[in-house]
């Protein structure tokens, strides 16, 4: 079973879920944790383990051999992008614009824009005792972070079959990031916070979900702040409430250091085991 | 007229409910721009009029006649995106994969693909509370292009401040270090950082500051929730020393920022205390600076 954790709003508890989640999954099943928030990628400042692969990720952009080009011009009224500009008797392509379509590539009558590889950031595999993860991350001045989320679901679905539970940290948002971290995912956990930027932003990740078409829940963290309209909304909506993670000072700062909390905050664990339940009879029912 | 970029890296650290109290600090001086397009939430405290509304279209989406097509199924081999579906052995664009790059029309035999604009969202501008304007946005749901909407609501924004003659635009912006983020920050005068002293807080700070680099803007920084892990907030406050990053303020933990939110008020009209004292003067330094 695949499950993404995402949010509307950031800095919710995504990361805090997705880890710990993974690490209580991990004791008792085969569990893989991906974290696809590669503009931010957090997760392994909590999970620690060694390094077992790594390698670049490319997108494919054209480059211009100038030998063999005509300047009939195609490439440039081709792309959509303004990727490939002609300049006089130069071909401009700019990586950064183009989205990997090939269409100037391979509409050129004379083949003088071949597709190369770019590197737009890099994969790491750790093994961490039970638990398998994957991080990517986006190089710095690099704009899409959508076709490294992409190449980094191919590795996961490569690497491990159905037998296991892979988890996805996903970016925060709406946008096309996010539609593409969970487009993989069999269910989606939103964790939010009860005040009124968590709860504004709850409802257009809800609407985000619905139109996608993928089951969801929602997670209450910081439980206690705030108000009860998320916890309303969700019965109103009838959105499953998975388990509720109280506000607390101490969770506060034993995350500040980087710790894991569910074997040290006896009710973390609770809400984790809620979330395993809820993930299990949910397997069950989808297996029939 | 100078260009106030709030940014953070890591979501969630008080960029919006600081970007707020700073427009209450400077009522009339300033036009407001609320850029984090994904994730809006700046009019929850400003409470804004949406007096124009404005439709954003940005690139487009193909769309199969099906009178014209002869399923030869060309366009699903050139699209890289697996945006065309087959159903009930039809083709059809899955809008939410497709990319607008138009390569399937180029080379459809019968021309029966066409693209179709696509809106991607709304832009308001708005009246708000404090007497001046904010341009605000929703990007309608997966949308793409939210880079192109963050740069139309900063046009705007100082579009606006031109014909106003207002001193400064604000802008509220966005997580992560990607497109919406890249975009805020071009033609910005001074950026402020907020973070807070976590590992990630750290971590999310320190790879946004590589961007901003990257861009050459003066920079500010304030710690948010500094008490709650001296020994981090050290270790922020020596980065902050080695990049020559003006260090704005160490704000307390404090829930007021979530009460003050809850009643629908900025930190500055909720709490009367040292942490609305330290928010004010972090707006004068960021003034002091860009005179």
């Amino acid at each position: 079973m695949k499950v993404a954790i995402a949010s509307g709003k950031g800095g919710t508890g995504k990361t805090t879920l997705s880890t710990n989640l993974s690490a209580y999954l991990a004791e008792s099943e085969k569990t893989v944790l991906v974290d696809l928030d590669v503009e931010e990628p957090n997760s392994g400042l909590f999970i620690h383990g060694h390094l077992v692969h790594q390698e670049e990720v490319y997108k494919m952009v054209p480059e211009w051999v100038e030998d063999k080009c005509t300047f009939c011009g195609l490439c440039q009224q081709s792309c959509n992008f303004h990727a490939v500009i002609q300049l006089g008797p130069v071909i401009m392509v700019f990586p950064e614009l183009c989205h990997s379509c090939y269409a100037c590539s391979e509409l050129c009558p004379v083949e003088a824009l071949p597709m190369v590889q770019k590197k737009i950031g890099h994969l790491q595999q750790f093994r961490s005792e039970g638990l398998h993860f994957v991080e990517s991350r986006l190089d710095i001045g690099e704009e899409q972070a959508v076709p490294l989320i992409a190449s980094t679901l191919d590795f996961v679905n490569k690497q491990f079959d159905c037998d296991w539970t892979i988890i996805y940290d996903s970016p925060p948002g709406t946008s096309c990031p996010v539609i593409e971290a969970t487009s993989d995912a069999d269910f989606v956990i939103l964790v939010t916070e009860p005040t009124p930027f968590g709860f504004h932003d709850l409802k257009l990740a809800v609407d985000t979900m619905r139109q996608l078409g993928k089951s969801f829940g929602v997670v209450i963290n910081r439980h206690g702040i705030g108000n009860d309209e998320v916890e309303d909304y969700c019965h109103e909506e009838g959105i499953p409430l998975l388990a509720k993670i109280a506000n607390s000072r101490a969770i506060a700062e034993r995350y500040s250091v980087g710790k894991l909390l569910y074997k040290e905050v006896p009710e973390v664990l609770e809400a984790l085991i809620k979330i395993k339940h809820f993930l299990n009879t949910m397997a069950k029912e989808v297996a029939k | 007229m100078k260009e106030i970029v709030v940014i953070s890296g890591k979501g969630g650290t008080g960029k919006t409910s600081l970007t707020a109290s700073f427009a209450m600090l400077a009522g009339k001086d300033i036009v407001v721009a609320d850029c984090d397009v994904d994730a809006a939430d700046m009019h929850l405290l400003l409470e804004p009029d949406f007096e124009e509304t404005e439709d954003f279209y940005s690139g487009e989406e193909a769309y199969i006649v099906q009178e014209s097509c002869i399923q030869c199924g060309k366009c699903e081999e050139v699209c890289r995106f697996n945006a065309i579906d087959i159903v009930k052995g039809r083709f059809v664009v899955n809008a939410f994969n497709c990319e607008g790059c138009g390569y399937c029309a180029r080379i459809c035999p019968t021309k029966a693909i066409v693209n179709k604009e696509v809106k991607v969202g709304e832009c308001f501008t708005s009246n708000i509370k404090t007497g001046t304007y904010m341009v605000h946005a929703r990007l309608g749901v997966g949308a793409d292009n939210s880079g192109k909407l963050v740069a139309k609501v900063k046009n705007e924004a100082k579009e606006l401040a031109k014909v106003f003659n207002k001193d400064y635009v604000l802008v509220d912006g966005s997580p992560g270090v990607g497109c919406p983020v890249v975009s805020s920050l071009s033609g910005a005068s001074f950026v402020i950082l907020v973070t807070e002293p976590t590992v990630s807080g750290l971590h999310d700070l320190k790879r946004v500051y590589q961007l901003v680099k990257k861009f050459n803007i003066k920079t500010g920084c304030i710690i948010n929730k500094a008490d709650l892990n001296i020994e981090k907030t050290t270790e922020v406050e020596s980065f902050l020393k080695s990049e020559a990053i003006v260090h704005l303020a160490n704000l307390p933990y404090d829930e007021d920022f979530t009460k003050a939110m809850v009643s629908g008020k900025t930190i500055v009209e909720y709490n009367h205390g040292l942490l609305s004292e330290l928010i004010s003067n972090s707006w004068n330094k960021t003034l002091e600076i860009l005179k």
